[in-house]
């Protein structure tokens, strides 16, 4: 338990790799490497199958960015050890591994059971029917039924390592295959140059830093070399990390291309200088890293806003691989005219259905795959946009797995109309049944003469307070609002058009107005399976201060935004917002103290976007499988991952 | 006399119309305004102490009524208040004691005796009384059993004494209104310089790369960071920028120039960042008895998140903004509202404001101040050193007469 939950990074790949190791029969491995030679997305195309068994192995979490597909050197000989080793086996790429081996007629058995609860049971039998390694299977199903009983491991051990990684654990197992020493004598003066350069702007990087070294500024630049020499394929370091070498080995064949295609990392840290500097070099958006940045949250993006936007129109004509559709949520999501985790979530979606619906299999390729690898790119664009939210990254999952579960039998229209469906089925079931069912039950909690709070402007409790006017219930309305967003403004608005008497304030005056209130709704951008709630930043204030008036706290989700994530702040993942937000005041021109000292390296500002409520502030969160308190969560989790993927 | 009627009706409109910002710059013009009120004060040659007190009291009256919520202005009344009292007092026992000398069963002496208010108190008492106003309270003074209130219950007893004045008398006319001009000089003092007072404690309370929250525009915290910064202490701020009145935006300004390291935040990131914050620093509006504080709005959320986080809650105040009274209800009854357009554009929401069109109401609050309980703040720092919530009375017993609660 406790070694798998530690060294997350380094064992799952080892896992993962291992996996493939022990399952790929040489021809498998073969006709991997000739697709990846062939086919500019391999990695992406064929890790897909993964993400379905392991719940969240796919899952792109929101507050990442798109990223490198890097390969980190501290993992890299880790891994290539495990692979000489190849003794470790994980039990959600053994299984994985093995089912695409598998004729069709076994597979579609397992992949309706591959939530977590069934895990197990559906593990088994394939590795016992996989003829050779009767003990490694035997361990795999020993171990996989450890996570199917205990939830929060569940979550540790599946976390993300990411599509990269699993990307480059396939290389390196392949690569274990077929040893490349026809690429040793490619050293040439453009491999050493690259190095000399990688030093050279991490030494930069690290003075342009203000003399605050980041502790392993060292490391990373080492890792840079390793990096930037990887196109160009190093032998230099293979004396020293000779497995890692051979990775990057490997990885001097793919074209320019084939990196862009690569899916990100869905977690990159960006205090990573040398993944930053890859992630640019990959990135669609031209994104001007902003100078002046909280030493904090270093780890995570902030870009110069305003930047991106007309950089991305003028290239509207070069990105033929972008469908339009895409494109236009994505400039949508930049510019923020679509915000709001419903919203982004059904503008996605939907610009996903016009993909399928234009979508043709190319010749050679198979429709499963290339689909998969197109939506990953896709979404690497709209995570350059904006940092995909976590309900995004579950629709994301849900689509890959439709498209991954697609029966090979089917035609390509049938296929074709058959994921179309199946993304309408979820927006209507998942978010706007959703929303039905939890304004239906939370209707129930108001009643006449309430006084109820609400903070920023989350659509579920509008259309919570609008139906409970409708029903003719007596009741006013705190609006509670804050900077740099004001969005509580827009609620007030629509809520006073329709004739609910309300009254607006500032999150400061928080302590003044809660005396009178009687219910506190709120909206969540996502429920963690610790009962955390992520949500809106302020969230969490205005949860404390009424926990602290005895007043019941009320969060309103649908059940496709929880996560079984967890977190204990709001630090460790976030989003960072438009820093000028800060220091210019819509509408006071009279506050204008900060002008003219943003570019002062004094003086930083601090646009966070969402924050996470401590569960204990929280009374009940009403989703649409009832009113169910916080503690409850990951039981829904669990039941929801299940059924979620079975839909 | 005149002229300090128009200064006091002046000051008073500057009062109601809230001109004058700030509970220090308040006190200060308060307590000056109270000088010269003395100054001009004709004190008859009876009882001059009853005398000022009640032009004082008079004067106190109105100030306080012009802004009731800025408690800074009933607490240096009431300070002066105090400085008459005592420095009469210590005058009587001084003259006491001298005449003592001469005849202890003096009648004249007895008189001036009852017209004070102890009738019964030996000579010694008095002195020990005197002594604890003019001294911190020692371990002596309290065994000898001398009550606090000793001082205290001094009422100004009519005591028309029409006993001839000697000379001795007559200079101590002069003398009492002198000794509390210099008393008041000394308020004055104490007032503008609480803030070097407060900001040379600073160098104990803040650590190498400390990370500190603040909220709000106070010039005590302003001095007080930056008098950690020139001890070259290196640490950074977080500035929450306390929205509708953005004193956060101001305060960051006043940091960056000092050079310190300042990060600023909107108000909903508090509860994000307090958990990476080691100490919230915020300046108080007052402080009341019961160690509760009224502070910038915003505060008390803070707070709460402070503790939760147990976090210290560090709040700076001058003694001019210790307050003798206890608070009930603060949030509402020591508040105050401010202009809606703070918050909303009327032009923008004009439109909702139609209440005929079946449409809702509309209701913009917008609070000055937030009060948070004594239980949520660590520490006060006042100019005398730092003191625990629960201290609070005692300490204001030493500033204050119970008889001038009341006002």
């Amino acid at each position: 338990m406790e070694s798998r939950r530690n060294p997350r990074a380094v064992v799952d790949p080892k896992v993962r790799q291992v996996g493939f190791f022990t399952s790929s029969q040489p021809d498998s491995s073969s006709t991997q490497q000739q697709q990846q030679q062939t086919d500019p997305i391999p990695a992406s195309a064929s890790s897909p199958p993964v993400s379905t068994i392991s719940p969240s192995g796919n899952s792109l979490s929101p507050v990442m960015i798109p990223p490198p597909r890097l390969n980190s050197s501290d993992t890299f000989p880790l891994r290539g050890a495990a692979a000489g080793a190849s003794s470790a086996v994980s039990p959600s790429s053994f299984s994985y591994s093995n089912r695409r081996d598998f004729p069709d007629g076994s597979t579609t058995a397992s992949p309706g059971r591959h939530s977590r609860g069934s895990f197990v049971k559906s593990s088994a039998p394939v590795a016992s029917s996989l003829p050779g390694i009767g003990m490694d299977s035997m361990a795999a199903a020993k171990s996989s039924s450890v996570p199917a009983s205990g939830l929060t491991t569940v979550s540790v051990v599946t976390m993300p390592p990411g599509l990269a990684e699993k990307a480059s654990g396939m290389e390196v197992q392949s690569d274990q295959k077929k040893n490349p020493k026809s690429l040793k004598e490619k050293t040439t003066k453009a491999e050493r140059r690259a190095i000399q350069e990688a030093q050279r702007a991490a030494k930069a990087a690290a003075k342009a830093d203000g003399g605050k070294v980041p502790p392993g500024t060292s490391a990373s630049v080492a890792s840079t070399s390793v990096k930037v020499a990887k196109p160009a394929k190093p032998s230099t370091q293979k004396n020293e990390v000779s497995v890692a070498a051979g990775v990057t080995e490997k990885k001097g064949g793919p074209s320019e291309k084939d990196r862009k295609k690569d899916a990100p990392h869905p977690r990159m840290q960006y205090d990573d200088e040398s993944r930053v500097v890859k992630a640019k070099r990959r990135a669609v958006v031209k994104q001007t890293e902003a100078k002046n940045r909280v030493e904090l949250f270093r780890h995570l993006p902030q870009y110069e806003h305003g930047t991106q936007l007309p950089d991305l129109e003028t290239k509207f004509f070069q990105l033929d691989p972008m469908h339009p559709a895409v494109y236009k949520v994505g400039l949508q999501y930049l510019s923020g005219d679509i915000s709001g985790g419903n919203a982004r979530c059904i503008a996605m979606l939907q610009a996903f259905q016009e993909v399928v619906k234009d979508y043709s299999t190319p010749p050679e390729k198979n429709l499963n795959r290339d689909m998969t690898a197109k939506i990953s790119s896709y979404v690497s664009f709209l995570i350059e946009c904006r940092p995909l939210s976590i309900s995004m990254g579950n629709a994301i999952r849900f689509v890959k797995n439709r498209i991954a579960k697609l029966p090979i039998t089917l035609s390509e229209s049938e296929a074709k109309a058959a994921l179309q469906s199946d993304i309408e089925r979820f927006i209507n079931d998942k978010i706007i049944g959703a929303d039905m069912v939890i304004v239906k039950h939370a209707v129930t909690k108001i009643r006449d003469g309430d006084v109820l709070l609400t903070y920023g402007s989350p659509t579920a409790v509008e259309m919570i307070l609008l139906h409970a006017h409708e029903l003719k219930k007596k009741f006013r309305v705190l609006v509670v609002d804050s900077r740099p967003k004001l969005e509580g403004q827009l609620l007030l608005r629509r809520l006073i058009k329709r004739g609910i008497s309300c009254t607006y304030t500032h999150i400061n005056a928080i302590s003044y107005i809660m005396h009178e209130v009687t219910k506190v709704f709120l909206g969540a951008s996502s429920v963690l399976s610790n009962g955390t709630v992520y949500s809106r930043v302020g969230t969490a204030c205005v949860a404390m201060v009424a926990s602290a008036f005895r007043v019941p706290v009320l969060v309103c989700c649908e059940a496709y935004k929880f996560h079984e994530r967890v977190q204990l702040d709001s630090i460790c993942s976030n989003e960072l917002g438009d820093p000028n937000a800060i220091s210019k005041v819509h509408g006071r021109e009279d506050i204008n103290y900060l002008d003219g000292l943003t570019n002062n390296a004094n003086l930083q500002f601090l646009n966070l976007m969402y924050d996470a409520t401590p569960s204990d502030y929280i009374s009940m969160i009403i989703t649409d499988y009832g009113m169910v308190p916080p503690t409850s969560v990951p039981v829904i989790v669990r039941e929801y991952q299940k059924e979620h993927l079975l839909v | 006399m005149p002229d300090v009627q128009s200064m006091v009706a002046e000051f008073v409109n500057k009062l109601r119309k809230r001109k004058i910002e700030g509970s220090q710059a308040t006190a200060k013009c308060t307590v000056e305004l109270l000088r010269s009120v003395i100054s001009h004060q004709r004190v008859p040659h009876a009882n001059q102490a009853a005398a000022l007190i009640d032009a004082v009291k008079a004067v106190g009256q109105q100030l306080v009524a012009a802004n009731p919520v800025e408690l800074a202005v009933g607490n240096v009344v009431r300070r002066v208040l105090h400085i008459i009292r005592e420095e009469d007092l210590s005058l009587t026992t001084a003259a006491m004691a001298g005449l003592d000398l001469l005849d202890a069963s003096d009648d004249d002496d007895i008189d001036n005796c009852k017209g004070i208010g102890y009738p019964a108190m030996s000579a010694a008492v008095v002195a020990a009384a005197a002594r604890s106003t003019l001294r911190p309270p020692s371990l002596q003074t309290l065994l000898e059993g001398t009550p606090e209130s000793a001082t205290v219950p001094y009422t100004s007893s009519s005591g028309a004494d029409s006993e001839s004045k000697t000379a001795d008398k007559s200079s101590l006319t002069r003398k009492l209104k002198h000794d509390v001009i210099e008393g008041v000089n000394q308020l004055i003092q104490e007032i503008s310089g609480c803030h070097e007072q407060i900001a040379e404690q600073a160098i104990e309370h803040i650590h190498q790369n400390e990370v500190i929250l603040t909220l709000g525009s106070s010039r005590t915290v302003l001095e007080f960071l930056c008098a950690a910064k020139e001890k070259k202490r290196s640490f950074r701020v977080f500035v929450a920028e306390g929205a509708p009145r953005y004193q956060g935006h101001l305060l960051a300004k006043e940091l960056v120039a000092r050079g310190l390291q300042t990060t600023v935040i909107t108000d909903s990131a508090v509860f994000a960042m307090i958990s990476r914050v080691n100490m919230v620093i915020i300046g108080a509006h007052a402080v009341m008895a019961n160690g509760g504080v009224i502070g910038p709005v915003g505060v008390n959320m803070a707070a709460l998140a402070a503790k939760k986080h147990a976090v210290p809650f560090v709040v700076l105040a001058g003694s001019h903004k210790l307050c003798p009274l206890y608070p009930h209800n603060p949030e509402v009854l020591l508040n105050e509202l401010r202009s809606p357009s703070e918050l909303l554009d009327f032009g923008e929401f004009s439109d909702c404001l139609d209440f005929g069109a079946g449409s809702g109401s509309l209701q913009v609050v917008n609070p000055t101040f937030d009060y948070v309980p004594p239980n949520l703040v660590s520490l006060f720092i006042t100019d005398t050193g730092g003191h625990n919530p629960s201290y609070m009375y005692r300490l204001i017993a030493d500033y204050y007469s119970a008889d001038d609660l009341v006002m």
